[in-house]
C-alpha cells in the first residue's frame, strides 16, 4: 500500500475545548480501498476527530490531507463537496420527507423555474437503493421506515456523490444480523470502487471480519495502527484501555450490611427483561455494557421515570412500586442522570438552587425558603466535593462538566438517600476529576449507601465496583465478582459471546 | 397494515370526516330546529359558504406554509388591515385621476406590494436578528395596527368602484370571485410546496432544522420567502374583500390570525413544523366556516359558535397526542 | 481606572437596556412636557395600568413556567361580566366570590389541560380565547352587562375609591405585586416555577410534579384576571362582552419587555412591572406631547423587538443571528 496516496489524511489535528483536550496530535490515514477501524473508548476523542473531519468543528492545529490537497472544511456541505461523507449514529433525518428527498436533501434535482425534478430525483433514488438491496422505495415517507431502514437512508446519502471517504459512525448499533449483512456488502461495494473507509465501532466481532487496520486512539491521542490480519482482539484491547491506566480492580471491601435494593425478574417491554440483582449498603455494584444495553432504563425504572411491564421492587425487604421520581426520592433513590445538561441541572439558575432543588419544600422557615439553611448545604457539599465556584450565586451553566458534575453529585448526596444510582459518573469529564469522583463512589459506599454505577467505560467500572453486572441486550449476561473478573471476560460477556460461559 | 397507518389514516382523513359529520348533523338538525324553509345543503348555501371561507381560507394557505417551517405569523389581521387601506385610498390618489377604471389594477398591485413588503419586513426581522416568530410577529401585529391607525385615525376608509364591486360580485361557472382566487391559491400554495425545491425544503427546515442546515439548505432566504408570500396572501384576501365592500374600519382583521391558526391546525398541521397539509387545511377551513353557518341555521346564538370551535380546538389537540402516544415503556418526562 | 470596553457596554445595556430604555423616555417626554412629571400624572398612569398589570402579573408566573396564557383577555371579559351580572342578582358581597370561584374554575381547567394532559399550552390558551368569548355572550346573550343602581352601590370602591390618598387599584396592584413578587422568588414554589419553566426535565428528575407546578399557575394567572376583572368592572359599572379583547398579547408585551423569555425560566415580577410601566408611561407621554394613542402601538413594537433582540444578542454574543 505504500506506493499510493491515501484516500484521506490527518496530520497532527488538536482541537480543544475549555478545559480539555479532546484531540492532541492525531494523524492516521485511511487508503482508498481500505476499510480502517477507529477503536477507542468513549471519551478517547474518536466522535470529535470525526466532528473536524465531518466539517462541524475546526481544529485549532494540524491539516487534512484529502488526495494530495490540504483542505479546510468550515460546513459539512464543504466535507461533502470535497468528498467526504459522514454516515451519522445519530439520524439527522426529516421523518415526513420522502427516502428520494432526504437523501438529496439541500441538493435536490432541479428543473426550470425552482421545479423539482422529481422524474430524475426517483430514477437516481431508486438507482442507490438497489445496490443497499433494501425493501422500500424512492417515495416512501422516512417517519414510515424502521430505525434499522432509516440508517439504510444515511448510508444511501454517501453514495450521492463520488465519494473519497466514507465515515460510518456505529453503523450497525441498531441493525439486525440480515440487515449488517446488508451493509457489510455496500462497504464491500464501496471498497470496490477505491472507496476509503472509516469504520468506528465497539464491536470487536465486525471489526475483524471487515477492516484492514485498526488505529486506535487513547485519550485523545494516537496510539497506533495494527494490521487486522496480524492482530487479535487482546492486543486491541490492551492498545485501547492502555497499561498506562489504572486498570486496577477495587479490591478494598467495606463491611457489607443489609441487603438496601432487590430487584427481581423486572422487566420494561422490550427495553430490559427479567433483570434481578441486589444492592447491599456498603457495596458498589457497577453494570457494565454497550450503549443501549437497557442500563440506563434500569435505573430510570427504580426511579418512576418508567412502568416496569413485570417483577418486583424491593427496598430493605419490603415491596414498593414507584410511580414518580417524587417517590423514589420519598423512599430513600437518588439518580445521578446520564445527562447531566438535560436531565441532572437547570444552567439558567445558580449553584446553591440546583443543590437544594430536591428538597427545597423541606428547607422552609415559615412559608418562604430557608435560604440560610441552603447556603450552608451547599457550603457542605462544596468543601465536601471540592466544587470549585466563585460563590453560590455562580450560574451553574458557567461552571465546567467536572465541577457540574459535582453539583450533581452533591445535590444527591445531600438528600442522604439509602440507594444512591449514578449514571456515567465521568463522562465528558478530565482525568483529574475523575479519579476524584472515583475516590468519591468509594468514600460513601464506606460510609455505608448502596451505591449503582452505570458505566461504559472499563476502568471505571472495574474501579470502583464490588460486584459487576455485564448486560448485553437487555439481560444480565453475568455477574462478577471484583475477584473473578478480568478485562477478557468482560468484553465477552457485554458482547454477548459469553453466553454459554454464564453463571 | 403496517402500525402507525390507522393513526396516520385518521389525522389524515379526519377533517373531511369531521366536515362530512357537520353536514349530517345540521342537516337532519336543521330538519327539526331550522326557522328557514331552506335546507341547510341547498346550493346557494354551499356555494356562498365557499364565498365566505375566501378572506380567512386565503390567508389560512399562507398561515400553512409558515407553520410548516417551523414559524408563527400573529401579524396578519394587521397586514390585512393596511393592504385593504391602500387598495381603497389609493383609487382616489390624484395622480391616478386621468386612469380612469385602469386605477384598479394599480391599486391591486399597490396593495399587494404593500403585503409583501409587510411579510419581508417580518420575514428579515426572524432572520436577521433572530429573535423567535412568534414575539417579533407579536410586536408587528401591534406596530403594522398602529399604521393602520395612523393613516386614518379612528375614521374608515371607503372607496366604493362599482367596476370593482360588479367584478367582485361576478360568477363564473356558477363560482363567486373571492371562491375563484381561494380555489386558485389553495392549488397555487399546493403546487408550491409539493412541486417546487423552495417548498420541500421548507418542509425539511420544519422538520428537523439541524440536519437541514447541515445539508446545505439556507434557512434564512426560505424563511423570509415564506414571510412574503403569507404578506402577500393576506393582500389578496384584502383585495378579494374589500373590492366589494369599499369600506375599511382600522379594526378590521382584528382576531384574523386567531381564526386562521384555528384553521391550518383543524387541517392537522403540526405546531412545531415539517408535516402538515394544504389540502387537509382547505377543510379546516371549510369545516370552520360550515360551523358558523351550520349553527346559524339550527338557531344557535351565533356566540355559541366561538365556544365551540374554542373547545373542538382542544379536542383536536388531545386526539393528536394520544394517536401519538408511544405505549407504556415510554419516559415519564 | 480601567477603560470601558465596548463588550461591558453591550452587556450592561443588554442586561439592564430596559430601565435605560425606560430612563430615556422617562427622560425625554419630561424634556417635552413639564406635565408628564407632575404627580397627578404619574398617579394617573399607574392606576390606568392597574389592570393591564394585575394580568401581567400572572401571565408572569405562566411565562416563567415556560407557557404562554393567550386566554387572560377573553377571560376578563367573561369575569366583567359575570360580576356585574351577579351584582344585581346575589349582590356584590356574593357576587365577588362567586366570580372569582368561576374564573378559578377556568383557570383549573387550562391548568389541567397543559398541566396534566401536556398540551400545548399556546393552541391551548387559543382555543380557550374563543371559548371563553362564546361563553361569556352566551351568558349574556350579547347584551351589555350594567349595574341598574349606580349610586347606591360600594361596588365602585376596588375601581374609583381612594384610600390614604391613593387610588384603590394602585394599592391593589401594588399589594398583589409585592405578595406575587415574594411567591416567585421567596417560596419554594416560586423555586419551582423557575424550575419547571428553565429545564422541565431536570426538574422532574430532581422529584418536582412539573404538572402541579403548571397547574398552579394557570390558577395564579385565572386569580389576577379574576382581580383585574373586579377593577374593571368597578371602575365602569357596566361592559360591553369584549372589553378584554386584544389585552392578552398587551399583556404578554409587557411581560416580554420586563425582559422573560417566552421559553421559561426567567424573568420576575419587578421586571414585569417595569414593562407594565413602560407601556403606560409610553402611552400616556406620546398623548401628552399630542400623538394619538396608537403611535404607542409603533413605538411598542420596536421596543419589543430591541428588547429581546438585545437580550438574545448578548447571550449568543453576536448582534446578528447566526443563520444561514
Amino acid at each position: 500500500m505504500t506506493g499510493q496516496t491515501p484516500a484521506l489524511r490527518l496530520e497532527g489535528i488538536v482541537k480543544t475545548f475549555p478545559g480539555v483536550r479532546a484531540l492532541d496530535g492525531v494523524s492516521f490515514e485511511v487508503m482508498p480501498g481500505e476499510v480502517h477501524a477507529l477503536m477507542g473508548e468513549n471519551g478517547a476523542g474518536k466522535s470529535t476527530l470525526m466532528k473536524v473531519l465531518g466539517g462541524i468543528y475546526q481544529p485549532d492545529e494540524g491539516q487534512i490531507i484529502v488526495g494530495e490537497q490540504p483542505v479546510v472544511m468550515r460546513s459539512p456541505l464543504e466535507a461533502k463537496a470535497k468528498g467526504i461523507v459522514f454516515i451519522h449514529q445519530e439520524l439527522s433525518l426529516a421523518e415526513e420527507l420522502t427516502v428520494a428527498e432526504n437523501i438529496y436533501l439541500g441538493e435536490l434535482p432541479r428543473k426550470r423555474f425552482g421545479l423539482v425534478d422529481w422524474a430524475k430525483l426517483e430514477e437516481q433514488t431508486n438507482a442507490i437503493l438497489s445496490t443497499l438491496k433494501v425493501g422500500f422505495d424512492a417515495k416512501t415517507r422516512v417517519g414510515d421506515l424502521s430505525i434499522a431502514n432509516q440508517q439504510m437512508v444515511e448510508i444511501a446519502r454517501a453514495l450521492t456523490v463520488d465519494a473519497k471517504a466514507v465515515i460510518f459512525d456505529e453503523p450497525t448499533a441498531s441493525l439486525t444480523d440480515a440487515e449488517k449483512v446488508v451493509l457489510f456488502d455496500v462497504i464491500t461495494d464501496l471498497q470496490s470502487r477505491g472507496v476509503g473507509i472509516i469504520y468506528i465501532s465497539h464491536r470487536m466481532e465486525e471489526i475483524f471480519k471487515i477492516t484492514d487496520r485498526i488505529s486506535v486512539l487513547r485519550d485523545g491521542q494516537y496510539r497506533g495502527t495494527l494490521q487486522t490480519a496480524e492482530t487479535n482482539e487482546e492486543d486491541v484491547t490492551q492498545l485501547m484501555i492502555g497499561r498506562a491506566l489504572d486498570l486496577s480492580r477495587n479490591e478494598s471491601h467495606h463491611e457489607l450490611g443489609e441487603v438496601a435494593l432487590e430487584v427481581r425478574g423486572l422487566s420494561c417491554g422490550h427495553l430490559f427483561r427479567d433483570v434481578s440483582f441486589e444492592v447491599r449498603s456498603g457495596e458498589v455494584v457497577g453494570f457494565y455494557g454497550l450503549v443501549g444495553a437497557g442500563r440506563t432504563e434500569i435505573a430510570e425504572t427504580l426511579f418512576g421515570l418508567r412502568d416496569p411491564s413485570a417483577g418486583q421492587i424491593l427496598l430493605s425487604g419490603q415491596e414498593v412500586r414507584i410511580h414518580s421520581p417524587a417517590d423514589a426520592i420519598a423512599k430513600g433513590i437518588s439518580l445521578v442522570p446520564e445527562d447531566r445538561k438535560g436531565q441532572g441541572l437547570v444552567l439558567g439558575m445558580n449553584c446553591r438552587d440546583n443543590m437544594t432543588l430536591p428538597q427545597v419544600d423541606d428547607l422552609k422557615a415559615g412559608p418562604f425558603v430557608a435560604e440560610g439553611a441552603e447556603v450552608s448545604i451547599f457550603d457542605q457539599y462544596r468543601d465536601r466535593l471540592d466544587i470549585r465556584t466563585p460563590g453560590w450565586k455562580q450560574l451553574v451553566g458557567n461552571l465546567s462538566g467536572g465541577n457540574q458534575q459535582k453539583i450533581v453529585i452533591g445535590k444527591w448526596l445531600s438528600m442522604h438517600p439509602s440507594v444512591l444510582i449514578v449514571d456515567e459518573p465521568t463522562r465528558g469529564i478530565d482525568v483529574g476529576s475523575k479519579s476524584e469522583i472515583h475516590n468519591l463512589i468509594r468514600d460513601l459506599a464506606a460510609q455505608g449507601y448502596a451505591v449503582i454505577v452505570i458505566s461504559s467505560e472499563m476502568p471505571e467500572v472495574l474501579h470502583v465496583s464490588d460486584r459487576i453486572v455485564a448486560m448485553y441486550n437487555g439481560r444480565i449476561m453475568r455477574t462478577f465478582t471484583s475477584e473473578e473478573v478480568t478485562e477478557d471476560n468482560l468484553i465477552q460477556a457485554i458482547s454477548g459471546l459469553g453466553g454459554d460461559r454464564a453463571a | 397494515m403496517k402500525p402507525g397507518m390507522l393513526s396516520n389514516f385518521l389525522k389524515r382523513g379526519a377533517i373531511w370526516g369531521f366536515i362530512a359529520l357537520e353536514l349530517i348533523f345540521f342537516t337532519v338538525a336543521g330538519e327539526y330546529l331550522s326557522l328557514s324553509e331552506k335546507a341547510f345543503m341547498d346550493v346557494d348555501n354551499m356555494l356562498l359558504l365557499f364565498k365566505q371561507s375566501a378572506p380567512i381560507g386565503i390567508i389560512a394557505m399562507g398561515m400553512t406554509i409558515i407553520m410548516i417551517n417551523g414559524n408563527i405569523d400573529l401579524s396578519v389581521g394587521a397586514i390585512y388591515a393596511i393592504c385593504a387601506i391602500v387598495l381603497l385610498d389609493s383609487m382616489t390618489w390624484p395622480i391616478f385621476a386621468g386612469l380612469g377604471d385602469m386605477v384598479i389594477p394599480v391599486a391591486w398591485v399597490l396593495a399587494l406590494l404593500a403585503g409583501v413588503a409587510l411579510g419581508a419586513l417580518n420575514g428579515l426581522i426572524v432572520w436577521k436578528t433572530g429573535v423567535d416568530a412568534f414575539i417579533v410577529t407579536l410586536g408587528s401585529m401591534l406596530g403594522y395596527r398602529g399604521l393602520v391607525f395612523m393613516y386614518n385615525g379612528e375614521q374608515p376608509t371607503s372607496h366604493l368602484n362599482w367596476t370593482l364591486v360588479d367584478f367582485a360580485e361576478a360568477q363564473f361557472l356558477g363560482l363567486h370571485t373571492a371562491t375563484w382566487f381561494l380555489l386558485i391559491v389553495t392549488a397555487a400554495i399546493w403546487f408550491l410546496m409539493n412541486r417546487t425545491v423552495h417548498g420541500r425544503n421548507a418542509y425539511a427546515i420544519g422538520d428537523n432544522r439541524e440536519a437541514a442546515v447541515n445539508a446545505g439548505i439556507r434557512v434564512g432566504p426560505h424563511m423570509m420567502i415564506n414571510f412574503m408570500i403569507i404578506g402577500f396572501l393576506a393582500a389578496l384576501s384584502a383585495v378579494v374583500f374589500y373590492s366589494e365592500s369599499g369600506s375599511v374600519n382600522p379594526n378590521d382583521g382584528e382576531l384574523y390570525e386567531l381564526w386562521v391558526i384555528t384553521a391550518v391546525v383543524l387541517g392537522g398541521t403540526k405546531l412545531t413544523g415539517g408535516a402538515g397539509s394544504i389540502i387537509s387545511t382547505f377543510g379546516g377551513v371549510l369545516a370552520i366556516q360550515l360551523l358558523r353557518k351550520g349553527l346559524a341555521h339550527i338557531g344557535a346564538d351565533t356566540e355559541t359558535v366561538n365556544l365551540v370551535i374554542g373547545l373542538i380546538l382542544i379536542v383536536v389537540l388531545f386526539l393528536d397526542r394520544q394517536l401519538n402516544i408511544k405505549g407504556k415503556e415510554e419516559l415519564k418526562v | 481606572m480601567a477603560a470601558v470596553t465596548k463588550e461591558q457596554v453591550g452587556g450592561f445595556l443588554a442586561r439592564q437596556g430596559i430601565l435605560v430604555a425606560f430612563a430615556v423616555f422617562m427622560v425625554g417626554f419630561t424634556l417635552a412636557n413639564q406635565r408628564f412629571v407632575d404627580p397627578d400624572n404619574i398617579l394617573g398612569v399607574i392606576r390606568s395600568s392597574a389592570i393591564l398589570g394585575v394580568m401581567a402579573l400572572g401571565v408572569t408566573f405562566v411565562v416563567i413556567s415556560g407557557n404562554l396564557d393567550l386566554s387572560v383577555g377573553s377571560m376578563m371579559s367573561f369575569s366583567t361580566i359575570v360580576v356585574l351580572d351577579l351584582h344585581d342578582k346575589i349582590g356584590p358581597a356574593l357576587a365577588i366570590p362567586a366570580m372569582f370561584a368561576m374564573t378559578l374554575c377556568l383557570g383549573a381547567f387550562i391548568g389541567f389541560l397543559v398541566g396534566y394532559l401536556k398540551l400545548n399550552s399556546l393552541i391551548v390558551t387559543l382555543g380557550m380565547l374563543s371559548a371563553i368569548h362564546g361563553l361569556t355572550l352566551t351568558y349574556s346573550g350579547g347584551q351589555n352587562m350594567d349595574i341598574a343602581d349606580k349610586e347606591g352601590t360600594w361596588f365602585d370602591f376596588f375601581g374609583q375609591g381612594s384610600a390614604l390618598g391613593i387610588p384603590v387599584p394602585i394599592l391593589i396592584f401594588v399589594l398583589l405585586a409585592a405578595v406575587l413578587g415574594v411567591v416567585l422568588s421567596k417560596t419554594p414554589f416560586g423555586r419551582k416555577v423557575y424550575a419547571v419553566g428553565g429545564n422541565g426535565t431536570a426538574a422532574t428528575f430532581s422529584g418536582i410534579r412539573r404538572a402541579r407546578v403548571v397547574f398552579t399557575c394557570y390558577l395564579i394567572s385565572a386569580f389576577c384576571v379574576a382581580t383585574a376583572g373586579l377593577l374593571q368592572a368597578s371602575r365602569s359599572l357596566g361592559s360591553q362582552n369584549t372589553v378584554g379583547q386584544g389585552l392578552e398579547l398587551e399583556v404578554l408585551a409587557a411581560v416580554i419587555l420586563g425582559g422573560a423569555s417566552l421559553l421559561g425560566g426567567s424573568g420576575t415580577i419587578f421586571k414585569t412591572v417595569i414593562g407594565v410601566l413602560i407601556l403606560g408611561f409610553i402611552q400616556n407621554g406620546l398623548l401628552l406631547v399630542g400623538l394619538q394613542f396608537y403611535v404607542q402601538y409603533v413605538v411598542t413594537w420596536i421596543i419589543i423587538i430591541l428588547a429581546v433582540w438585545l437580550d438574545i444578542a448578548a447571550k449568543r454574543g453576536k448582534l446578528w443571528s447566526p443563520i444561514a
